[in-house]
């Protein structure tokens, strides 16, 4: 459990918190890192956003050549790459970082500086992979890599070891944070917190940090066969020397499944804890949450060969493969039906917050009901790589995780920076995102339906695909436009620095229990847990108030050392991975014994460093 | 603002989305879609239609329960901040176990018919009178094989109206994917194994179709055609191709495929294929006929549809097609003069290198493979 409890007043008075670049590096808080880990996603997603909305100017034309083919194809690989590894997962684990420690009553992480190592990791993999942009050599064979086009006959350039290695490196850095946060979560909760009294964001984390262990090692060790392929001459995915291509497509798409639910499992939680608070009201049959979660993960790895319904495996792995898919949608109507039944009878508060979280289930359910239409194989096999599968997947990962994520953004900010994003603003964000985002992907579900296949880089006149693309560009520009106007907010509410109180909303879970921003130490004294909703059924038990919590000194509070070996750990990995690429050349052993020296000699004084002091 | 005008400002962004959404269902009805998946014309098509006609049903039917019951929500349960604090509820078991038996059910109206049509996709007809065509994908275009015809062809898919056509189908690089919507449906071509689909054409017509797995630069430009013919008119379009062997369409040398011996072997075509020329067209052609030797052309083409050679597309009745380029460039004097001289500007990255040739030879060209 967490460390001791003593808060002895006029100890040492009010611990200074340190600030500066300095600090930022070496810092072990979760509260720092969550913030590192949002911040750094958030400019990232602003990247991949740019990406799809030169996608779509490329789109709005037929015959169109704002942008070469090869060009068009680094886009787009980088767009969905950086969305799903760069943006919403990233995202995510700022509210696993910020929050998970919070919404349990602990101090920290298990491992606080296996987080900042994994932070670190994160970010180098996202500078590594977007530097292939200096080289033009961006990745430029899809997000799913498909062999054997990622050969090196058929691929030389270097976009694809970019590609092949940069995914290894964001695996070291995802891998690193699921051990940490799954051990958090088991080993940190607060005295009372059982398992079964999780707030619901944090058991859908726990469950993602559990997909993240088991569906990361398949694709790091297809990436490593890649590798190999491609820098070394192994056969593994390449007919020619008896390789298989379907090999890779299953160990991908055994990742790539899971991989959805680690991106909507978090959105779910998040909805899970906006619902109740704006309801006034406890989220709707708990249990049935929890295990329905646990289910779809499940359900999650039984199912991946759906994305390749059309490379004609049989009818009988079809079929089961059909069943399994659709069996996925009970669990998925059972957080819905549960959501609606949260806010069923309720006093519904229409805050900014509430808004995404019922725009979010709005547009998660047009994702859930296309979902179902793939899961027939043989109408899947005309919807499949059309543009009726970009608009399904958008609307899961879009308006189901982003959604999700901004609403989050409202929900937790004033937690996190201690004032109030400006609430007009805020809805005025939602109604051109909403509006925006339904004109950019409603209309390719019809587009799709009508015979556009993706990841071309231009169609010719006479399809009839013209004026949905139209609208479609158009969709984005507003969608993009909303974003800007998210930026203007946080830059106007940070000026005005409208003070948050504690609580906020009226909270329900035990972050709201403390001041606005959190102390270094989150909990004067770490609390003790009696039921579900702690804090929401402490202040019912109180007459509806509790007083704002005082910041207080936090002498005697044992608090990991800052520690700057996580990052030149994490730089050794960043290293190790640059002389691996260049292992060929002449200084290529030279690079690499210099990259293993600094990746040992920082992991060394890291383990012998002192935790605690 | 108050309450009431806050709400006003929801409807209003509510109905505005709605607006915006029926104006764009209405904008699709006005183009024609040549290549959709809603008109199929083709027994495996419709097939499949009828099933995701079935699930679109459910779809749609749960789609406006749940957001009709989420808009009701909204409407009915909005409260005050000073509203008194609503009835605790945690939960309700009966509630719940009908909510996941009533999805479960409509499920099963979905999975019927699915496992039942999955089993049918598979079932490819066989029989002396289903029409085999091996479909080869290429970087970027597609090769078509009668091997019951002894016709190869590229890019263009004569088929029987009402004869059942079987295809197996391997590629010569990286994946590709068939995909003939009005037809059938689609799927993956791969180097190591061979693929299967089938269809049958119900109407004559021209379907357009393409490449549906990303397969490099040009995956855009990876597109085709399918022309159902009324049986009269595919029987003579067969003889038409079989006849393609005379003496003006193919130089009597062997097979030649390395650019090494590509001079020589058009050296010594020229005088046969002249010779020929001369007799069926003006001096234009003569030209063009010449040019094809020397330029190099024949050594990845072959005009030939009873002789397949070279690397490149088969050309026979390349003069008839209705596009060139893999399918998507109307095949116009001009297109294919530009396509001819400037092969790297209208597709970069395709196999087929600028030659250096002058508009003069480009116009010879075209007038020469007009008459293939």
């Amino acid at each position: 459990m967490a460390t001791s409890v003593l808060d002895h007043a006029g100890a040492a008075g009010i611990h200074p918190e340190k600030t500066g670049l300095w600090a930022w590096i070496t810092t072990v808080d979760h509260k720092k890192i969550g913030i590192l880990y949002g911040a750094s996603a958030f400019i990232f997603f602003l990247i991949g956003g740019l990406e799809a909305l030169v996608i779509r100017l490329q789109l709005m034309k037929p015959d169109n050549n704002l942008v070469s083919p090869e060009f068009y194809n680094q886009l787009f690989t980088m767009h969905g790459t950086t969305m799903i590894f760069l943006a919403v997962m990233p995202l995510s684990a700022m509210f696993f970082n910020f929050f998970i420690p919070l919404l349990i009553g602990a101090r920290d992480v298990a491992f606080p500086r296996l987080n900042a190592f994994s932070y670190w990791v994160f970010l180098f993999g996202g500078l590594f992979l977007n530097a292939s942009f200096l080289f033009n050599a961006a990745p430029n064979g899809g997000w799913f890599g498909y062999a054997n086009l990622s050969s090196k006959q058929f691929s030389p350039g270097l976009n694809m070891d970019f590609w092949a290695i940069g995914l290894q490196i964001l695996g070291i850095a995802s891998l690193a944070a699921g051990v940490n946060f799954f051990v958090t979560v088991l080993n940190m909760r607060a005295p009372g917190m059982k398992l079964i009294r999780m707030p619901m964001f944090v058991w859908m984390s726990f469950i993602t940090q559990l997909l993240v262990l088991l569906s990361f090692p398949v694709i790091t060790v297809a990436l490593i066969l890649l590798m190999f392929d491609r820098l070394f001459g192994t056969h593994f995915f390449v007919p020619l020397g008896g390789g298989d291509t379907m090999l890779w497509q299953h160990l991908f798409w055994v990742f790539g499944h899971p991989e959805v639910y680690i991106l909507i499992l978090p959105a779910f939680g998040i909805i899970s804890e906006i619902l109740p608070v704006f309801s006034r009201k406890p989220l709707f049959g708990y249990t049935a949450m929890v295990f329905s979660g646990c289910f779809i993960a499940f359900l999650g790895f039984g199912v991946w060969s759906h994305h390749m319904f059309s490379t004609g495996m049989g009818p009988i792995a079809d079929s089961v493969f059909s069943l399994a898919t659709m069996l996925i949608a009970i669990p998925t109507g059972v957080k819905i039906f549960n959501w609606l039944g949260t806010t069923w009878g309720g006093s519904i508060q229409m805050k900014t917050p509430m808004y995404f979280a019922l725009g979010f289930i709005a547009m998660f359910i047009m994702g859930g009901l296309s979902g179902v239409m793939h899961s027939t194989a043989p109408a899947d096999l005309q919807q499949t790589d059309t543009y009726f599968v970009v608009a399904h997947f958008h609307y899961v990962l879009f308006g189901g995780s982003i959604f999700s994520l901004t609403g989050g953004a409202y929900y937790w900010w004033p937690k996190m920076f201690g004032h109030m994003l400006d609430e007009g603003l805020g809805k005025l964000h939602f109604w051109l995102m909403l509006i925006g985002f339904n004109l950019t992907f409603f209309p390719m579900h019809i587009v799709g339906l009508e015979g556009m296949p993706r990841r071309v880089y231009t169609y010719p006149a006479g399809l009839g695909f013209e004026s949905l693309n139209r609208i479609e560009t158009y969709g984005a520009l507003i969608l993009g436009f909303s974003f800007l106007v998210f930026i203007f907010n946080v830059i106007k509410s940070t000026r005005s620095k409208v003070h948050a109180p504690a609580d906020p909303w009226n909270g329900a879970t035990l972050e709201w229990s403390i001041p606005s921003p959190p102390q270094e130490f989150n909990f004067p004294s770490i609390p003790t847990v009696h039921g579900r909703d702690a804090f929401w059924e402490e202040k019912r038990a109180h007459g509806g108030k509790l007083p704002e919590p005082a910041r207080v000194s936090g002498a005697g509070i044992h608090l990991p050392n800052p520690s700057y070996w996580p990052f030149l750990a994490a730089l050794g990995v960043l290293l190790l991975f640059i002389a691996l690429m260049n292992h060929a050349s002449k200084l290529g052993p030279v690079y690499i014994f210099a990259a293993v020296s600094v990746l040992f000699f920082s992991i060394f004084n890291w383990v012998f460093e002192p935790a605690e002091g | 603002m108050d309450h009431r005008l806050k709400r006003w400002h929801s409807v209003a962004g509510a109905l505005l989305l709605l607006t915006l959404l029926i104006v764009v269902v209405g904008s699709a009805q006005a183009d024609p879609y040549p290549q959709s998946t809603l008109h199929p014309k083709g027994d495996f098509a419709l097939m499949v239609d009828k099933l995701f006609r079935t699930t679109l049903f459910w779809a749609t039917l749960v789609f406006v329960l749940v957001e009709g019951a989420l808009v009701f929500v909204i409407i009915k349960f909005r409260g005050k901040p000073d509203d008194p604090e609503p009835k605790q509820v945690h939960g309700n078991t009966m509630v719940e176990v009908i909510w996941t038996a009533i999805p479960a059910l409509v499920l099963a109206m979905i999975a019927v018919p699915t496992v039942r049509t999955i089993f049918r996709t598979y079932e490819t007809p066989k029989g002396a009178d289903v029409l085999q065509v091996e479909v080869v994908g290429h970087q970027w275009w597609w090769e078509f094989r009668y091997p019951q015809l002894g016709l190869t062809t590229a890019n263009e898919l004569h088929v029987p109206v009402g004869r059942t056509v079987a295809l197996k189908m391997v590629t010569q690089d990286v994946l590709h994917s068939f995909w003939i919507p009005q037809l059938a449906a689609k799927r993956d071509v791969f180097p190591n194994r061979s693929t299967t689909l089938w269809f049958k054409a119900e109407e004559p017509g021209d379907y357009p179709g393409q490449c549906a797995e990303f397969c490099g630069l040009q995956h855009g430009r990876m597109a085709f055609q399918v022309i159902a013919q009324a049986p009269g008119d595919f029987d003579g379009y067969v003889g038409r191709m079989q006849a393609t062997g005379g003496p003006a369409a193919a130089p009597a040398t062997p097979p030649v495929d390395s650019a090494a011996a590509k001079p020589a072997a058009a050296a010594n075509a020229l005088n046969t294929a002249t010779l020929a020329a001369t007799v069926q067209a003006g001096a234009d052609t003569v030209a063009g006929s010449q040019l094809f030797m020397m330029k190099g052309c024949v050594g990845c083409h072959s005009l030939n549809a009873t002789k397949p050679m070279g690397i490149g597309p088969n050309l026979a009745g390349i003069g008839h097609r209705l596009y060139i380029a893999a399918g998507w460039l109307e095949n116009t004097d001009a297109n294919l003069a530009k396509w001819i001289q400037h092969p790297q500007t209208v597709k970069h990255g395709v196999l087929m290198p600028d030659l250096g040739i002058t508009e003069a030879e480009a116009q010879s060209l075209v007038a020469y493979l007009r008459q293939h």
